[in-house]
């Protein structure tokens, strides 16, 4: 204990206001695939090369499709896997090497709400045991006084404490959700990832859980790193969103300047294929509509990992790989990676695969 | 969403409970969770065979704690040779009677009582030997399925090596260079036996050890063996039980083949095994000597088996649907 509280004053060269600092991470997954004669050692590239800061109070979004990295990325944080290169560096402490047993008292200041509220809760425990298990593990209450803590925790996230004798499988999914909060904000941790933690649940019950999520994050000044591929709830609770595509990030900006003047074309196509509830409207706006599926990430596209793609690609993009810097005359704060940015009120839907073949064959 | 068992608890739980509504005031103070067992407990307890089956082993084990009583009430002890009533002029087990109830053995002793004092053999080899095995099983099946790799490489080749020794030959080399004794059959049944436990368990704490609770329970700062005993356990114990159960009547099988090999529980003792080993000498002149044994080992291993098969019903009800 003393060991965590000495380290978490040591700023090492970082902002005040910066809880984690992720640079330059990555996380490779070896695969093998064994053909008749030879075995190949290929890696999955999860995680390639990302760095972002998330500031203390803030919520930072992290969009993409399925399999972007969104999910490894949140778990290298947590440091629930391994980093293959980078480092986390969370409170001014550098975690990206410390052991699992290193990183156990450090577990009680950031926490994991997960997606599947089915899947997190054990079913064989009662809930009281299940909200109880942080004070316990981290030896901050026992007997009375934990299930007094525990009743505390329900009634705060909209449970009710007589249920504390209930098994996960009473109740529905989101008063499950509701546990799964209960046990992320029991011991009030400073950072608190959630990993889509509405996409399970009924579009009605979403907005009870993400209003609990705000709320909660304004009586307790939390910070949340949140995950999501429903971009619309992303806008509604991220101070910043981060857009990733295939294991990098491709544009990070503050919500509102995303939403408004999304820079790279992958963010323009993401935005676009949001549906707009009014028929009249959504006939007549332009919807980007990507060719093709995600590379494979175990053998990423070189240069820009969109452009085999990208509406907008040119052969400098199938080369050179964009950094992340503010284009367009944006603020600081938004930067984009991308060569060829798009213009406020430019119109993708109609460039359509034009300026290049597929990737790799430019010869015509 | 995928289903799993618990899931598949709540749902039958609300069909259960869908035509009787709680009391409102009751749920005012305390709500108690209906837990998994409960429910389990509600579905044995409708299935006729294994109430059935679980009353037979009750009554076989109160045969066995009254034992004394049944030899105080006949008369006969368990040692006792009864040379002039008890075997006829030329020397054979006389037939069930008033007297010996169920006739006596080669030596003139009353087989009622031998039975009766049988059945504490049996189900001490059968009780403990199974824990013994269930609990070296789960302990090595838990450390390899959850923390893989080198460990669970090493304990799947000794599984593998220990399923693979001929076990009866080697029981009765063991057995012959030691003393046989009650304990060394247990101990040697247990050795044998924890494999298949272990194989079981390790299959399941490695679809276990992917579920988004263990994670949940790694990002809280849970340490290895907490999760394997208080995350992990909980969650196996019923098949745990199931098999457990089923191999208790293997086990006392074994006790007795052992004891009929001449390499189990050393005679005097009692024991069903023994017996019927001893009855082949004299089985055509006196067929109750190997047919009670018989018997009570048959009838002992068919309830078991019974109730183990209800339990398994019971505590997994995917299975049921599965079988019906």
């Amino acid at each position: 204990m003393t060991e965590t509280g000495a380290s978490s004053h040591r700023v090492a060269g970082t902002d005040k206001d910066v809880l984690v600092k992720v640079e330059n991470l990555q996380k490779y997954f070896p695969v093998q695939t064994t053909s008749l004669f030879r075995r190949n050692h290929d890696q999955v590239h999860a995680v390639d090369g990302v760095t972002l800061e998330v500031r203390r109070g803030e919520t930072l979004g992290l969009v993409g499709e399925t399999g972007c990295g969104k999910s490894t990325l949140a778990r290298c944080i947590a440091r629930l896997c391994d980093v293959s290169a980078g480092r986390v560096i969370f409170d001014g402490r550098d975690i990206t090497s410390l052991t699992p047993r290193q990183m156990r008292p450090l577990r009680r200041e950031m926490q994991i709400i997960f997606q599947d509220p089915y899947g997190s809760l054990n079913p064989r425990r009662r809930v009281g045991s299940i909200i109880g298990d942080p004070f316990a593990l981290h030896g901050i209450a026992d007997g009375a006084e934990r299930k007094r803590k525990v009743q505390e925790v329900m009634e705060l996230v909209g449970l009710k404490p007589e249920h504390f004798n209930r098994f996960p499988a009473e109740f529905s999914g989101g008063q499950r959700q509701r546990i799964g909060v209960a046990r992320a904000l029991a011991l009030r941790p400073k950072l608190i990832i959630c990993d889509e933690p509405v996409s399970a649940l009924d579009v009605s019950i979403q907005a009870q859980i993400i209003n609990l999520l705000v709320d909660l994050q304004r009586e307790f000044n939390l910070t949340y790193i949140f995950i999501a591929h429903d971009l619309s709830v992303v806008r509604h609770v991220s101070d910043r969103v981060a857009v990733m595509y295939l294991g990098k990030v491709a544009e990070l900006a503050p919500a509102e300047d995303l939403y408004q003047v999304p820079r790279h074309p992958y963010s323009n196509a993401l935005l676009s294929a949001v549906p707009v509830p009014d028929p009249k409207k959504s006939s007549d706006r332009h919807q980007i509509i990507l060719i093709g599926d995600v590379p494979s990430p175990i053998d990423p596209p070189a240069g820009c990992r969109f452009h085999p793609r990208c509406p907008k690609a040119q052969e400098r993009c199938a080369t050179e790989e964009p950094a992340l810097a503010s284009v367009l005359g944006d603020s600081a704060e938004h930067v984009t990676a991308c060569h060829f940015p798009v213009e406020k009120g430019e119109d993708l839907s109609n460039t359509s695969r034009v300026s290049v073949p597929p990737s790799g064959s430019q010869t015509t | 969403m995928s289903l799993s068992p618990g899931d598949i608890v709540a749902i039958e739980k609300v069909g259960v409970s869908a035509g009787v509504p709680p009391p409102e005031g009751a749920a005012a103070t305390v709500i108690e969770g209906r837990s998994p067992w409960r429910l389990a407990y509600e579905r044995l307890r409708r299935d006729r065979a294994s109430m059935i089956s679980l009353g037979v082993i009750v009554l076989i084990i109160l045969v066995a704690i009254f034992a004394p009583v049944v030899a105080a009430i006949t008369g006969h002890g368990v040692y006792e040779q009864f040379r002039t009533t008890g075997l006829s002029p030329d020397g054979l087990p006389v037939s069930p009677s008033s007297h010996f109830l169920l006739g006596t053995d080669d030596q003139g002793r009353d087989i009622l009582v031998r039975v009766a004092y049988g059945a504490r053999i049996s189900l001490i080899v059968g009780v403990v030997a199974t824990l013994l095995e269930v609990v070296i099983g789960t302990v090595l099946g838990l450390a390899a399925g959850y923390f893989g790799k080198v460990v669970d490489t090493v304990i799947a080749r000794v599984i593998d090596i220990v399923l693979s020794i001929p076990f009866l030959l080697f029981a009765i080399s063991l057995v012959s260079i030691s003393h046989p004794s009650l304990t060394i059959v247990i101990v040697v049944i247990g050795i044998f036996g924890w494999a298949a436990v272990a194989r079981v368990v390790r299959g399941q704490v490695l679809s276990l050890r992917e579920k988004e609770y263990i994670e949940a329970a790694r990002a809280l700062g849970a340490g290895p063996w907490r999760i394997m005993f208080i995350d992990i356990l909980p969650n196996i114990v019923a098949p745990i039980i199931v098999y457990a159960s089923l191999l208790i009547p293997v086990t006392i099988v074994i006790e007795a083949s052992l004891s009929y090999l001449g390499v189990g529980v050393p005679p005097p003792t009692a024991d069903w095994g023994t017996m019927i080993s001893g009855a082949q000498q004299v089985y055509q002149q006196a067929w109750w000597y190997l047919l009670f044994p018989s018997a009570a080992l048959l009838i002992t291993t068919v309830a078991f088996n019974i109730f183990g098969d209800g339990l398994r019903d019971a505590l997994d009800p995917r299975a049921e649907q599965i079988y019906k």
